[in-house]
């Protein structure tokens, strides 16, 4: 897994998001996305960095970064399949 | 003269019309609610008609008495918005002008998109809630398996909690010990939102609840009785029960105002549609990361309202908070509230009869006091 920023395809600001969550936010986006493609999360949820990378591994995606931001992080995957 | 023109008559898009009928004077403001049918159905409902007892007529008023009688309310189709020229056309052939428009054009249910979806069940409509009552009636003994067929779906608890009313249903009937009830959650928690998550393990494990987490369903198996997940696992069911996928409304997209789901790019503080400075966005038909729920367009409606008549007037504009406040509904007259906003998660609060008589006095005030606005 990189810390190094990733251009991506679709940004998704999920900030304050508790109900449903940044990581839905994410499966929803991935499963809108082309094989391929990188989404972002913007999370403001402690819960994220670890919720995000449990599903993107068990779905056999890649995850390709966990970046600091003022006040939140983001989460970078790229749709495998 | 302003005209505001609402597209949709569901919970979002009747609070906007009964406020700005109240705070603004019909010398200003002409405000029009266009939607296809003429009765207004209480969703939240649809659970209690599924698991319950609740009575379909209870959950169904004419749209039109629940207006303000300043409000012209078309019973129409809009088909297109013409967003350039401020112009909704309508399948009937009318051509609405708008200086303000806000689209309350909800969610639609999108079964199809998941591979043998007939074989399953779900309660997001009245005939299907109907459909899984007399199905459950004729069940006697098995596995009950509850999943979430795509991302996003109204009022994400709602799946979880059909889970604790199924216990329920089944402990009344004294068939507990033979029915199986499992759950699929598609996250890596029972429930989605993780604060509250614990309080509901708790329930469902105490319930004798299976949970098997990360499982969005992607595909049925009639045939086998086979449900099989996008992350690669496969359960055997005897009753299926599974979340429709939702989709934006066909008008979103046939206007070009959706992303990729048909849901509008709307600015979760404003409200406003992102690059239409006219235009507002209410309830499930926003790509705002949050409930798509009664509970949140409720909220949402209130701000909306008031900004529309503040800027006629030349009035400072408010922010919506991302205020959400909502019930989840253990069984055996327990439930839990859920309340929250963009800054602050809820905190989890014990289950008690008096949130489950809360929830219950919501539903009876929904039609006089929720959609007038002044709740």
């Amino acid at each position: 897994m990189s810390t190094q920023p990733v251009k991506a395809d679709r940004t998704i600001d999920a900030r304050g998001s508790y109900c449903p969550g940044p990581l839905m936010e994410l499966i929803k986006a991935i499963k809108e996305a082309k094989v391929g493609e990188v989404v972002a999360v913007y999370s403001s949820d402690s819960g994220s960095r670890r919720d995000i990378p449990l599903w993107v591994n068990k779905a056999k995606h890649e995850m390709l970064g966990i970046m600091d931001r003022e006040g939140f992080a983001e989460l970078v995957v790229r749709k495998s399949h | 003269m302003k005209n505001v023109l609402i597209l949709g008559g569901g919970v979002g898009g009747t609070i906007v019309a009964n406020i700005l009928a109240r705070k603004t004077s019909a010398e200003n403001i002409k405000i029009t609610l266009v939607d296809a049918k003429d009765k207004h159905v209480y969703q939240p409902g649809f659970i209690y008609v599924a698991f319950g007892n609740e009575k379909p007529e209870s959950l169904i008023k004419d749209e039109r008495k629940l207006l303000n009688k300043r409000v012209e309310f078309i019973v129409d189709e809009a088909t297109k918005v013409d967003a350039e020229k401020k112009h909704v056309f309508t399948k009937s052939g009318k051509v609405l002008d708008y200086d303000y428009l806000v689209m309350a054009t909800g969610a639609r249910l999108n079964a199809a998109e998941v591979p043998g979806y007939e074989d399953a069940f779900h309660f997001y409509d009245l005939e299907s809630a109907l459909k899984l009552r007399d199905a459950l009636k004729n069940f006697n003994q098995g596995k009950i398996v509850i999943g979430i067929g795509g991302l996003p779906y109204k009022c994400p608890p709602a799946p979880s909690e059909s889970a604790c009313q199924l216990d329920y249903v089944f402990r009344q009937r004294g068939l507990r010990d033979k029915v199986d009830i499992h759950y699929l959650s598609p996250l890596p928690r029972v429930f989605p939102i993780e604060s509250v998550s614990p309080l509901i393990q708790k329930v469902m494990e105490s319930k004798g609840i299976a949970v098997t987490e990360m499982f969005n369903i992607e595909t049925i198996d009639p045939k086998t009785k086979t449900v099989s997940s996008l992350e690669g696992e496969s359960i055997q069911y005897d009753l299926l029960i599974v979340v429709p996928p939702h989709r934006g409304a066909k008008i979103v997209e046939d206007s070009g105002l959706g992303d990729r789901g048909g849901w509008i790019p709307t600015d979760k503080h404003t409200l406003k549609v992102k690059g239409h400075g006219n235009m507002y966005a209410v309830g499930d038909c926003t790509d705002i990361p949050t409930s798509k729920a009664g509970a949140t367009a409720h909220y949402e409606a209130k701000i909306i309202a008031e900004n529309i008549a503040a800027e006629i007037k030349g009035e400072r504009l408010k922010e919506y908070d991302g205020k959400v406040r909502c019930f989840f509904d253990a069984g055996f007259k327990r439930a839990t509230t859920i309340s929250f906003n963009f800054d602050h998660p809820p905190k989890p609060i014990p289950l008690s009869r008096h949130w489950y008589w809360g929830k219950m006095l919501v539903g009876k005030l929904y039609w006089r006091v929720v959609l007038k606005g002044y709740g």
